[in-house]
């Protein structure tokens, strides 16, 4: 009725009047309250705990912040040069870099070939995904401590040490041996043990959606497993690959509990691998030496150098790419 | 001849009966079953071994007589109130669980069905949290918790774990593909958003709660690098904390340390078999945690 009365009365005006009108009726009061009630939750807190956090602590990364989490002593890009002059520090970046290229195409293709073999598997399918699967469940403190005690312990009664004795390997003090440096089988294994379960479970979730006709007809083709595998699975999989590849990347970078705990503080007596990744160096010099200032550069360098990776990896393999 | 040697192998593996050429598919799975098993084994093997045998340079496969004493052990050391830790991980846990899903289910549905000016804006704000990578910003975090008071408070391991980006995306992408007809058959019955979301979207929402839930329970569970930043008071310790504390300390009591082992990975593992289902779905749905 608003909008047809005017109209009437003055065509010439009602063309750029009614629009506004009714894109203003258009707001639906009730559903902004209820829009604002549900997300309300989340958005104020992820405003503290985030946005608010992250603005505060880039600005105490500028000051001379020791021992406090106030603001007041600006010192410009002290705290920036100071951790790229750490020597510690560029080891850290060395080591989650190693790390890295050691653990991404060992969990991929590893969560890959599992799930292949779970996949062709007819019975007992189940049986054999829960027991992959399993070890997700268990957190890498429990997992630090059975690698670290039991497994690779270095002692002669320790199972790495027993199974190596059965082809006539000696004994090997895995953790505290630098030169070659056996510490990463130790650590490369326990993440494996833990993570590649979880990776299998999302190739399971892709393979079982390529449809079987594919499979089919290139059966017709004469095609070999080895091809089928190449040229229908492989493709098939692209996009759950990219997803699995950057998960394995992110979550390497982010390597704590394991490094913590398997060389963080060594039994008093003996000589553990200085093994300190970025987040260790972090946490030592954020809580340890309560340099609040240089714990908050690090953060903002590590987070630069993170996305940028993630980024250019994503470019590399074609991430967004929609096919 | 080249033809013919090429053919014959294709041929007889055509004939064999199916059984048999999968003997090594599952020969394979059983040893890597057995791999995957290993840790689980020295974790009940070394619980249930005195302290003498746990030392021996000899292996042994099976401990004998089995001690049981080392239960006992592990919550009777004063220095790491192990009891104590469980129940706080048991607390944590259990509230970060169901309240961080419930937040990520109602943020998610407003965002997929409640079409209002700026929706756009606020679901770009929660997506860009997600490209912070989580375990860095436990600095910033820190900084605004231990402003807030919340160094070794209970409240201060949960709070910030109750806002997750990666749960309201998930809950988002779960509504989007969820039936209008049920909505629009409760507002014709006069139910309000609210009210639709309550009575109506909620209850439908089961699986989705169940598979997110089992996820964050786990992970909070599991929850290393956050409580060790914030909880530094043995008071305000957790479960993973407490058994960390046991690694480095000065004297280790092994066969105690893999008693904790086991008293702490209990509750998930049995948790983890019954709830499987749920949470098989839930990580292919999201390939998170972490």
């Amino acid at each position: 009725m608003a909008v047809s009365s005017p109209s009437v009365l003055s065509p010439s005006t009602s063309t750029p009047a009614a629009p506004a009108k009714r894109r203003r009726r258009k707001v639906d009061w009730r559903a902004v309250g209820a829009f604002t009630l549900l997300t309300a939750p989340v958005v104020i807190g992820l405003g503290v705990f985030k946005y608010v956090a992250i603005a505060w602590s880039f600005l105490l990364s500028f000051n001379d912040a020791r021992g406090t989490i106030s603001l007041g002593k600006w010192i410009g890009f002290d705290n920036y040069t100071f951790l790229l002059s750490d020597p510690a520090f560029r080891d850290s970046l060395l080591i989650i870099a190693l790390f890295t290229v050691f653990i991404v195409p060992v969990t991929f293709v590893a969560s890959l070939a599992l799930a292949v073999l779970v996949n062709s598997i007819r019975r007992g399918r189940a049986f054999f995904r829960t027991v992959f699967l399993i070890p997700g469940a268990v957190s890498y403190v429990v997992a630090a401590l059975v690698w670290k005690m039991a497994l690779f312990n270095g002692l002669p009664s320790g199972v790495a040490n027993v199974i190596g004795g059965l082809f006539g390997a000696d004994p090997v003090a895995w953790l505290s041996e630098t030169s070659p440096p056996v510490y990463w089988v130790a650590v490369v294994t326990l993440r494996l043990w833990l993570q590649v379960g979880l990776y299998m479970i999302l190739f399971l979730a892709g393979l079982q959606a390529i449809s079987p006709s594919l499979y089919e007809a290139g059966e017709l083709d004469g095609t070999s497993k080895w091809q089928a595998f190449r040229y229908i699975t492989l493709p098939q999989l692209r996009n759950t690959s990219v997803a699995v590849l950057l998960l394995i990347l992110i979550a390497a970078f982010q390597a704590f509990d394991e490094f913590y705990n398997l060389f963080g503080t060594g039994l008093s007596g003996t000589a553990t691998a200085p093994v300190k990744p970025p987040l260790v160096y972090l946490y030592d010099s954020a809580l340890g030496d309560q340099n609040y200032g240089v714990g908050s550069a690090g953060a903002f360098l590590l987070t630069v150098i993170i996305v940028a990776i993630t980024l250019l990896q994503g470019k590399f393999v074609g991430f967004g790419k929609k096919d | 001849m080249a033809v013919l040697t090429a053919k014959a192998p294709a041929k007889v593996r055509e004939r064999r009966p199916a059984g048999w050429s999968r003997m090594p598919k599952y020969a394979l799975a059983t040893v890597l079953v057995l791999i995957f098993l290993l840790p689980f084994y020295i974790m009940v093997r070394n619980a249930l071994m005195t302290r003498a045998q746990v030392a021996s340079p000899e292996w042994s496969w099976l401990p004998d007589p089995l001690s049981w004493v080392n239960f006992g052990d592990l919550f009777a050391d004063a220095s790491v109130p192990m009891a104590h830790a469980l129940l706080n991980s048991f607390v944590i846990a259990i509230i970060t669980a169901p309240v961080g899903t419930m937040f990520g289910s109602m943020a998610g549905y407003a965002l997929a069905r409640i079409n209002v000016p700026g929706r756009r804006a606020v679901f770009t704000y929660v997506l860009v949290t997600l490209m912070i990578p989580q375990s860095v910003t436990f600095v910033p975090t820190f900084v605004v918790v231990g402003a807030m008071g919340g160094v070794n408070t209970e409240w201060g391991i949960i709070a910030p774990n109750l806002f997750s980006a990666f749960t309201v995306i998930l809950f988002r992408n779960f509504y989007l593909r969820f039936p209008a007809e049920i909505e629009e058959a409760g507002r014709l019955d006069g139910l309000g958003y609210l009210g639709v979301y309550r009575r109506l979207v909620l209850p439908n929402s089961g699986s989705m709660i169940a598979s997110l839930g089992a996820l964050m329970f786990i992970e909070s569970w599991n929850s290393f690098l956050w409580p060790l930043v914030i909880g530094q008071d043995p008071s305000s310790w957790t479960a993973q904390i407490a058994l960390s504390t046991f690694l480095t300390a000065q004297t280790i009591n092994l066969p105690a340390l893999f008693a904790g082992a086991l008293v702490t990975i209990a509750p998930l593992v049995a948790m983890f078999l019954v709830a499987q289902r749920f949470i098989v779905r839930g990580i292919a749905a999201s390939g998170m945690k972490e």
